[in-house]
């Protein structure tokens, strides 16, 4: 529990989600109870600094899905404060709310593309809903493309996709705007184990661009082989708070990659996805 | 650019959800018609009953067998009321002769063998007001209470106040039956547009998610919703006007050659009424959307 910081800082109030001392992430003693009675969270408290990769894990039912809920204030809590980058978002208006989201990149495991749109228009979505302007659009909906590994597939629809291609049209959709924050949950959820690396490796190459990066998984072994900071949670309660094996943080993308595939047996050079991974 | 990216979400979201849209349209269209029938019966009716009590008099018609002595004393009489400004005395052939002209076709009125019209006084009040009174005065009330002629060359006193009330009533009831169907038809297509939003609502929400996510404002997320639901408003009202364009045309105006209740006179122009129910057609939609939105639209 050594990472476990509290800050409270009232002045820090009105920092912008993108500067500032806060860490990007704090949670202080939230509970969340639904409805009908089921408590997701327990007094929950955390921190995660800017520029962290950190994995938050747990059984089906732990409150992971929760907590990323909590973030994009889906949810609200029933008691406690969520801070993103200093500011407690419970207090925020609704008509904030859109600002706050447009600042927290999210991935679900179920991809969510719209499946009557190409790969170009479900990533351009995502800046045309937030009313960027047509330049905006054509310079970054293809530098975003390059970065996850799609240019090729710019004009393909979601169902001539990949599991492991639609995920990153989502990631790409996700980060497009380049937000502060990225949130995944179960980002590999639906993928094999090499397709999840391929999505791992792009979620590491963006947190390398000094994106903070969250991925929910109870995907143990891949977070084991990660060596990234782990949050485990149990029925509600962080039971787990660390950073496990040797973190070496100026780890290069393809370094990361390839550590990661020898570690999990595969193949070099994702042989079964063969996204180009030269990139940064 | 937004403009143009809420209306083409508009659209797809139109083909996609093609059947609940044209039932939309289509009830829209038909209370479009029903108001645009009614206002302007509402104003004819209106002008006609106006145009009545303005020419208010007590029409006095004369039996048959009166005698010119009688009738110039009776004129005297009459003219003696207080309250009468003036007494104008027509024939039998002089209200033939107002009637033939009144007619499109006099030679109707050679094929008569004799001149079934009474000859009248016409009565005229120096004001309205005091029409009733004079009415006692030529028909004061026996000891049992039924009004009786101060003549006995009097057949009968016409007031047209009775017409005017007459218009009215008649008047009154087809407002009233339009105006309730009317309501229940702008109902209907309130929640007919409201059903199609909903649908779309319920189609789309996978695009709605995706907005939510990545940080659209609510009204970023509404104005495609509203725009869907106000193309349904102005197809409605389009096709309505050409409707009533076409009815106009081909119905009421020949009958308006033939008809005096027809001949509009106090009836807005068409122009007017195509606006009006155009603004109409588009605001019924705009709530419609609207109130749907405020229920199932959370974002």
């Amino acid at each position: 529990m050594a990472r476990l910081r509290r800050h409270r800082s009232e002045a820090d109030e009105q920092a912008p989600l993108r500067r500032g001392p806060a860490p990007i992430i704090e949670l202080d003693d939230v509970t969340k109870v639904y409805p009908g009675g089921h408590l997701a969270l327990e007094r929950t408290s955390l921190s995660i600094a800017r520029g962290e990769f950190v994995f938050l894990v747990g059984p089906t039912g732990c409150g992971k899905s929760t907590l990323i809920k909590l973030l994009i204030r889906d949810l609200d809590p029933t008691e406690g404060e969520v801070r993103i980058a200093g500011r407690n978002i419970g207090v925020m208006s609704d008509k904030k709310i859109p600002l706050l989201r447009r600042n927290i990149g999210t991935v679900f495991q179920d991809f969510k593309l719209l499946p009557d749109r190409n790969v170009y228009d479900n990533v351009a979505y995502a800046l045309q809903v937030i009313g960027a302007s047509r330049t905006e659009i054509r310079e970054k909906v293809p530098e975003t493309l390059r970065l996850v590994g799609l240019s090729t597939k710019v004009h393909s629809y979601p169902d001539e996709l990949s599991g492991g291609e639609q995920q990153r049209v989502s990631v790409a959709r996700a980060f497009v705007n380049h937000p502060p924050l990225l949130l995944a949950d179960e980002p590999s959820g639906n993928l094999d184990p090499v397709t999840s690396i391929g999505i791992m490796q792009l979620l590491y190459r963006i947190n390398r661009t000094g994106t903070t990066v969250l991925v929910v998984t109870h995907d143990h072994s891949m977070v084991d082989k990660m060596r990234r900071r782990v949050i485990e949670l149990y029925e509600g309660r962080i039971v787990r708070d660390e950073t496990s094996g040797g973190y070496d943080s100026d780890e290069s993308t393809n370094e990361f990659a390839m550590r990661m595939r020898a570690e999990m047996g595969v193949g070099p050079e994702g042989t079964t996805n063969g996204h180009s991974d030269e990139l940064i | 650019m937004r403009l143009w990216f809420f209306i083409q979400e508009a659209f797809r979201a139109l083909r996609r959800n093609g059947a609940p849209g044209i039932a939309a349209i289509v009830t829209t269209v038909v209370t479009m018609v029903l108001l645009g029938v009614l206002i302007p019966i509402v104003q004819t009716t209106q002008g006609k009953s106006e145009e009545v009590r303005e020419q208010l008099l007590l029409k006095t018609f004369l039996y048959d067998d009166a005698t010119s002595g009688e009738i110039s004393s009776l004129r005297q009489t009459i003219g003696e009321i207080p309250h009468v400004k003036a007494v104008d005395f027509v024939s039998k052939t002089e209200a033939l002769k107002i009637l033939g002209e009144r007619l499109d076709d006099p030679d109707v009125l050679k094929e008569l063998n004799s001149n079934p019209l009474p000859a009248s006084f016409n009565v005229k009040p120096d004001d309205a007001a005091n029409l009733e009174s004079i009415r006692v005065a030529l028909t004061p009330p026996d000891e049992a209470g039924t009004p009786r002629p101060i003549s006995p060359i009097i057949e009968e006193v016409k007031d047209s106040r009775e017409e005017a009330q007459r218009i009215e009533q008649v008047t009154g009831a087809v407002k009233l039956v339009l105006t309730v169907i009317t309501a229940l038809l702008v109902a209907a297509s309130l929640m007919l547009v409201g059903n199609t939003i909903r649908l779309s609502i319920y189609a789309r929400r996978r695009e709605v998610e995706v907005m939510r996510l990545v940080g659209a404002t609510r009204w970023f997320v509404r104005w495609p919703f509203m725009i869907e639901g106000m193309v349904v408003g102005f197809a409605g009202g389009l096709l309505a006007i050409l409707v009533l364009w076409l009815g106009k045309v081909t119905i009421v105006d020949p009958l308006s050659d033939t008809f005096a209740l027809f001949a509009a006179q106090n009836t807005m122009s068409f122009t007017l009424l195509v606006a009006i129910l155009f603004s109409a057609a588009i605001a019924v939609s705009a709530v419609g959307s609207g109130i749907t939105l405020r229920r199932f639209l959370r974002v």
